[in-house]
């Protein structure tokens, strides 16, 4: 019989911690192919988070060093500097990148520190259980901001992906979703254009990828994904923010 | 070890940043914050020179975790601050203690607490001998007491840090940072002969992929940890306490004093020794782990101790756990950034030898 | 032997240099030496001060609430320091910048047209070096020789500075000495 379908060779077979629907699984599996498609692994160092990827060294089979909450893009600074031809990648949620983390990951993106975030936006805190998340939307309810977030009183959503865009040492950034086959595919596409560019040398770059969780939403993971792709999407409209290696009048567009 | 011919003249901040590059310091990171400014700007010019990076970070909680992140990519690795930027780099030196990286952060210490003020002070003693941020955890902590301690002890202290995969803390003040003083610097060191670190994380090229990680769920796990890391340290403490005395032999009373009390102190005894008073110092070099069993030999024929800090009183806990109420044990301190000169040190020796009517 | 001295003016006039040669030319001589510069908010208002203890054994202090010697180069530092000075302690004032005098009757004063020396060398900038060769006669805290070695090695990069900064120190030297064989 032919294999048609298999773990990629970078994913230790540990099975996933991860709630039934999370988009974690997905875009773990994503990026440990494109690792292997680049031929990267030998190079390829992860930075994983405080959060609910707090595990990804058990899933990863490549060399990974576990930062402090939000502290990534400082740590992916002191490898990179020290490698500076190895492949530098941090995985953080939304709390990590946009909320604690929020100074690391922009100071990162404006030194233009040759290094990639994949950043999981899933617009709630999924590891201590449901509170409001940076980017919990207008309306949504989470077990701080109950009754749905309002600006007034919680603030608004952030959308980190256009603040880092406008940082002068950012070369590419893209806001993609694993809610469907084809926002699968180009997160993929996505997530390999920012490996190139960072090892080209480039300046920084960062996938944002709208994900779902089913658990702290309180729906089903057919529904969680609905939900991103129709009410999530309208404050993080997918696409690419910012790409220095786009001819100039796409870049113009931005 | 070979050293250069020549002494050179410099400020303390410079001779800690010269002698962190001459054992091998490539990678620094670090952010301005007074009396230490001259460290890192030293550090920008002289880590290109031998092909090392220089970082300014946007706050001290960045530098620490790059910090994090030089060591674990199996670089020696360098930050520094004063006690205001230090206390923010708690969250970071916890992690690279439970990590177990090995990293050399300086404290140029000055008045606290809150923001204080920038003159020379010791007050965050308890904070660098309990470890400092949070969990079961330990740093190493030097005291230097003189430009050629700066020197020495920041070169050993990478060292140090290498073999025990653990932070070590310089902890010296405003003035010592300040101050220059003659040193003879050990000639530069050849990084590509330092010892190897299997450990790290340098990509998973023809072995198996590592990970580093503080996060460990299982209590079992978590405390076989905690026990590792504490027969670690009780090895620290057997093997690396250092200190030095002066005139102890015959002293009836004994000063204990680290850094640049310790000059003071010192100076005082000479003083009081000339007026016949059988007084010694103490002085810690490594103030974790403590001289414990020193003191107590001390103990044997001296029955005063005169703690003398440039604070409320710290270190003198030490003294008191070290000496389990075997002796009289009395405290002096000035809190605010001001260094007393000798003779304020001597008065109060001699008034201790009359008034509790020591010989 | 513990010998204190505080060198203090404005910034920009050299002062650091003086006490920084200073400390160096101990240091050729083998002496216990420190060096302490005033920093951060204290030097920010544009006056500039050091404190140098040379000694012949260990030294505890690098600071002197009672300095041994005091060298003022402009009027505010003459206030600050006049009430610090040691009973028997010497100050050196530059007599072209400062215009009032001490108070104290308890100590000696030793004036020196530095502004004056320093351009008739056609160097202006040089008037730290010409106090501080006739600190040096007056003092003899260091040998001539070593404050001219301490002069080359500090800046052997800047030959011409070098060459201005030694005639100036001798010009200094001069000027005191003459003085003293003409009182």
């Amino acid at each position: 019989m032919k294999k048609v379908f298999s773990r990629p060779k970078l994913l230790k077979p540990n099975p996933f911690h991860y709630c039934p629907g999370c988009g974690h699984s997905l875009l773990h599996r994503v990026v440990a192919e494109v690792i292997e498609e680049m031929e990267a692994d030998e190079i390829a160092i992860g930075i994983p988070p405080a959060g609910c990827a707090v595990l990804a060294y058990n899933y990863f089979d490549v060399d990974m060093g576990e930062a402090a909450h939000g502290r990534g893009a400082a740590l992916a600074t002191g490898v990179k500097r020290v490698l500076p031809d190895h492949l530098v990648f941090t995985y953080q949620g939304d709390g990590d990148i946009a909320a604690i983390g929020t100074a690391e990951t922009v100071h990162a993106a404006n030194r233009g520190e040759k290094i990639t975030c994949i950043f999981v936006n899933n617009a709630v805190y999924g590891m201590t259980g449901g509170q409001m998340a940076p980017t919990t939307i207008l309306g949504q309810p989470t077990t701080t901001s109950p009754g749905g977030r309002t600006g007034n009183r919680d603030g608004f959503p952030l959308n980190l992906s256009e603040m880092l865009a406008v940082t002068r040492g950012s070369a590419y950034i893209e806001r993609t979703s694993v809610t469907t086959p084809a926002g699968i595919r180009a997160t993929k596409k996505a997530v390999r254009k920012a490996f190139e560019i960072q090892l080209q040398g480039l300046g920084f770059t960062l996938v944002e990828v709208l994900s779902p969780c089913p658990t702290n939403l309180k729906m089903s993971p057919a529904d969680a994904c609905k939900w991103v792709d129709t009410e999530m999407v309208n404050f993080f409209p997918l696409g690419v923010i910012k790409d220095i290696t786009a001819p100039q009048e796409n870049h113009d567009a931005h | 070890m070979k050293r250069d011919e020549k002494p050179s003249l410099m400020r303390g901040s410079h001779i800690v940043a010269e002698a962190a590059v001459r054992a091998g310091c490539r990678y620094y990171f670090g952010y301005p914050i007074t009396p230490q400014n001259e460290l890192p700007e030293y550090m920008s010019r002289r880590l290109p020179e031998v092909g090392g990076t220089f970082v300014q970070a946007e706050s001290e909680i960045a530098s620490i975790n790059m910090v994090i992140g030089a060591s674990m990519a199996g670089a020696r690795v360098m930050t520094s601050s004063s006690s205001p930027g230090i206390s923010l780099k708690q969250e970071g030196i916890s992690y690279l203690g439970g990590l177990e990286l090995p990293a050399v952060i300086v404290n140029m210490m000055r008045g606290g607490p809150g923001l204080g003020n920038i003159a020379p002070s010791q007050s965050d003693y308890f904070q660098a001998t309990r470890g400092g941020g949070h969990g079961d955890y330990r740093t190493i902590v030097l005291a230097p007491a003189s430009g050629q301690e700066l020197c020495d002890l920041t070169y050993r202290a990478f060292d140090l840090a290498d073999h025990y995969r653990n932070p070590v803390l310089i902890l010296a003040d405003g003035m010592m940072g300040q101050m220059m003083e003659p040193v003879r610097f050990p000639v530069l060191r050849d990084v590509q002969k330092l010892p190897k670190k299997p450990w790290t994380i340098t990509g998973a090229k023809g072995r198996k992929s590592h990970f580093i990680r503080s996060l460990i769920l299982d209590p079992g796990q978590m405390e076989e940890h905690n026990w590792k890391l504490i027969r670690k340290y009780e090895q620290i403490t057997d093997q690396e306490v250092q200190y030095e005395t002066f005139k102890t032999e015959d002293a009836k009373l004994v000063i204990v004093a680290f850094g640049t009390a310790a000059r003071i102190a010192k100076a005082a005894v000479k003083r009081a020794r000339a007026e016949g008073l059988p007084v010694g110092l103490l002085r810690p070099i490594t103030l974790w782990p403590y001289p414990k069993k020193a003191l107590r030999e001390l103990s044997k024929h001296a029955k005063h101790f005169f703690v003398f800090e440039l604070n409320a009183g710290q270190m003198v806990e030490d003294v008191q756990l070290a000496l389990k109420g075997d002796a009289d044990v009395f405290f002096y301190g000035r809190p605010g950034g001001v260094v007393p000169n000798p003779a304020e040190i001597a008065r109060i020796i001699s008034r201790q030898f009359f008034q509790k009517e020591i010989v | 032997m513990l010998i204190k001295t505080v060198f203090a003016g404005f910034g920009g006039q050299g002062v650091l240099s003086m006490g920084y040669v200073l400390a160096y030319a101990a240091m050729i001589e083998g002496l216990q030496v420190t060096y302490l510069p005033s920093y951060g908010a204290e030097v920010r208002g544009g006056t500039a001060n050091c404190t140098v203890a040379v000694s012949n054994e260990e030294i505890a202090s690098p600071i002197a609430s009672t300095p041994d010697n005091v060298v003022v180069m402009n009027n505010p530092s003459l206030e600050k320091f006049q009430h610090q000075i040691l009973t028997g302690g010497v100050m050196f004032l530059n007599s072209n910048l400062v215009e009032q005098r001490p108070v104290r009757g308890d100590i000696i004063v030793r004036e020196i047209p530095c502004n004056d020396l320093a351009h008739t060398l056609g160097s202006d900038q040089s008037a730290n070096m010409v106090m501080l060769g006739g600190f040096i006669q007056q003092t003899s805290l260091v040998r001539l020789e070593s404050i001219q070695s301490a002069i080359s090695d500090v800046f052997k990069e800047k030959k011409k500075a070098k060459e201005m900064n030694l005639k100036a120190l001798n010009v200094g030297y001069d000027y005191m000495k003459n003085r003293e064989e003409n009182a």
